[in-house]
């Protein structure tokens, strides 16, 4: 072996171990599939009617295409960052506070969008989304989104609450009683905004722009909101099925909550319905990315227009209780969902929301001014246990 | 006449040549034996443990919030913070009374075992210790979740004796109360109790099945009434039982970290702590850190633990 071979193996294997590859061109043309396809996914999000005959949008595709589909699920966001930094898998549906840091990390390469012929179907209002569009370049294509709603029981509020001060602030309730004890919140770090979304609304002096850009005296004034719900609050939510149970056994009469929850609720009978209040509300959009190592780049692309054109947008909309992004889908009968069904999981409210991102120190507001998200985490903590 | 059998038989395959191998270097069988299993204890289990180790000297950023690969003790500082001292202090205090509570229930259901149960009832009393541990933990607890519930049936049933003021008088204690049973951490207490009070009561009585006869009738003999029997003999012999049971209550409620999530006030334990900072954080050296203490104390206290004998009683 001469010196420059060896020299060669060296790189290459240096190559290898950091992980460097050159940077990948977005694809050109489709050629034929190749037989198998990876994709990182929230529970529930590619269903093949093992769960339930009636919602199926995996085992066309796998016809059709001659694709095998494999489905890792992952729990939350990092947990999708993680495994596709690991790599090995084709498609991930992140949500916008994944997309941008694999968008940053490279871990993601640019989609040809012409190579789509549904995409001109999909939701104006998502096909430039700062989530998953980077400098003008597309990394994903839009798979669902949805609101987090104010739940509420009907029977106490006969009228929909018009703001979240019920359960951010102690006051009685249309039915004679306080509101203490009776409300939930969700408990992950994120509900900070949820709290600088209020304060948004009831004290402009404070200049909030976006519940997800705070500084040092803006996350102050939200930690002291959230403060004070925890006296109002028994116990904080975080997986959908509690939330349900405390609904029915807890005497819980409101809180924020996922469409999710309340179309579970009301198919068991209970007295609840959803309201997006004044302030608005916060939510989340994922967008189906593809892996800047994929080895099915094919089959991908395949997935993308079966994913915009096949009954996926309708059936998983009724299914998860989320909005399809091709608006089409609510009305032309290609799967279960109904104009009223789409209106129930918030069409409409579009432009009331807003869109779950990370919190980064480096914001609108200048470098290094604004709170990151790990800080967010401890704080939370924090004042869950009453600090 | 026949020739004689060779004393040595011939090799019939490889079977015979591995045994005969085996028998000539016996250490070569220890190793081949002893391989695998020290290979998983000094890689797997001890090599986890100090990648643990490891991380919980490393700090996050303040900024970007990326694991920084430099020596610290900064990130051990943090667990003195207010907040993380709280759920420090929580979880022992919680270990300590679940304990308590499991020691106080356990004594009286294994010394009647150990002592007065025979044939049939033993084997009643063994099934009804170790039954619940048949169960899967999560249905157990979301069971138990139902019972304590504001529209559950203890609520129900105390309304209906006309206790609910007991009931409420006992929610309204700050500190252990709250709205419900199952939103307060007397309720997580309670399932605390009854998920590791199996772990308690198997050594309790494998303890007092060994206070031999002899000594309580010469007690007798000597003048002693029961109580001071009770006192001065079974109570110390049976002492290393209620350790080893301890050991068991309390670490594993410092680890547990399902309960609190589905009864209580979602305040943080450790083991909820380390599950959240490593993953919806990434901060993993404080989930690292947090992840030491249990150690720590638990070293502390099986120190004192071995003092006292209770490794006798296992």
């Amino acid at each position: 072996m001469t010196i420059s071979s060896l020299k060669l193996a060296a790189t290459t294997a240096l190559a290898l171990i950091t992980g460097l590859s050159p940077a990948v061109a977005q694809m050109t043309e489709i050629g034929p599939g190749e037989g198998e396809l990876s994709i990182v996914a929230w529970a529930g999000y590619i269903e093949r009617g093992e769960t339930d005959p009636k919602f199926d949008w995996v085992t066309k595709f796998e016809e059709s295409t001659g694709c095998k589909v494999s489905v890792k699920t992952a729990n939350t966001s990092d947990e999708m960052v993680a495994l596709m930094n690991e790599g090995g898998f084709d498609l991930v549906t992140a949500s916008g506070d994944a997309s941008l840091r694999l968008i940053a990390g490279d871990r993601v390469q640019e989609i040809n969008t012409a190579l789509i012929p549904s995409w001109g179907t999909i939701d104006p209002r998502l096909q430039n989304a700062p989530w998953y569009v980077v400098d003008g370049k597309h990394y994903g294509v839009p798979y669902m989104w949805g609101p987090n709603v104010l739940m509420y029981n009907t029977e106490v509020f006969k009228e929909p609450p018009t703001s979240w001060n019920v359960v951010f602030e102690e006051q009685t309730l249309p039915d004679g009683q306080s509101n203490k004890g009776r409300v939930q919140a969700y408990d992950g770090p994120i509900h900070i905004a949820d709290a600088a979304q209020y304060l948004m609304f009831h004290k402009p002096e404070l200049g909030i722009t976006s519940p997800y850009e705070l500084n040092e005296d803006q996350y102050k004034a939200a930690l002291d909101l959230l403060r004070g719900q925890r006296e109002l609050v028994s116990r904080y939510w975080h997986d959908a099925f509690i939330q349900i149970d405390d609904f029915k056994n807890e005497g819980v009469v409101a809180s924020g909550s996922w469409p999710f929850q309340v179309n579970l609720l009301k198919a068991g009978g209970a007295p609840v319905a959803s309201v997006i209040p004044q302030e608005g509300a916060t939510g989340w959009a994922d967008t189906t990315m593809l892996h800047v190592d994929s080895e099915h780049p094919n089959c991908a692309y395949m997935w993308f227009e079966h994913q915009l054109s096949s009954n996926l947008q309708s059936d998983l909309s009724v299914w998860f209780g989320a909005n399809p992004s091709v608006p089409a889908a609510c009305t032309d009968g290609r799967g279960m969902q109904t104009a009223e069904g789409c209106t129930t999981n918030g069409l409409d409210d579009f432009e009331k929301i807003r869109f779950w991102t990370t919190p980064v120190a480096d914001c609108s507001q200048g470098e290094d001014t604004c709170v990151p998200y790990y800080r967010w985490v401890s704080d939370y903590i924090g004042v869950i246990g009453g600090r | 006449m026949t020739s004689p059998t060779p004393a040595i038989l011939p090799e019939r395959g490889l079977a015979d040549r591995l045994t005969a191998l085996f028998w000539r270097h016996p250490r070569l069988l220890l190793a081949v034996l002893l391989t695998p299993p020290l290979l998983w204890l000094g890689v797997v289990y001890l090599g986890s443990l100090f990648a643990l180790l490891l991380q919980s000297f490393y700090s996050i950023d303040e900024f970007s919030g990326v694991v920084k690969e430099e020596f610290t003790l900064k990130t051990y500082a943090e667990l003195f913070r207010a907040q993380n001292l709280d759920i420090i202090i929580r979880t022992l205090v919680m270990s300590a009374a679940v304990t308590i509570g499991c020691a106080l229930i356990a004594f009286p259901i294994a010394y009647y075992a150990a002592r007065f149960a025979r044939g049939k009832w033993k084997a009643v009393f063994y099934l009804g210790v170790m039954l619940p541990l048949w169960s899967s933990y999560l249905v157990k607890v979301y069971a138990w979740k139902l019972i304590l519930a504001k529209e559950g049936i203890i609520t129900w049933a105390a309304e209906g004796v006309g206790l609910s003021m007991i009931l409420n008088a006992i929610l309204a204690i700050p500190g252990i109360g709250g709205n419900s049973l199952s939103t307060s951490p007397l309720g997580t207490f309670i399932v605390f109790v009854y998920v590791w009070l199996p772990y308690m009561i198997l050594p309790m009585q494998a303890a007092l099945e060994r206070v031999p006869t002899s000594m309580l009738e010469a007690s007798a003999d000597l003048g002693a009434s029961r109580a001071q029997t009770f006192r001065t003999v079974i109570l110390p012999l049976a002492m290393p039982g209620v350790i080893a049971g301890s050991i068991f209550t309390f670490s594993l409620t410092m680890g547990d970290y399902i309960i609190p999530q589905i009864v209580g006030t979602s305040a943080r334990f450790i083991g909820l702590a380390v599950y959240q900072l490593q993953g919806t954080a990434g901060n993993i050296p404080l989930a690292a850190a947090f992840a030491v203490v249990p150690i720590v104390i638990m070293l502390i206290y099986l120190t004192i633990a071995k003092r006292k004998g209770a490794f006798d009683a296992l």
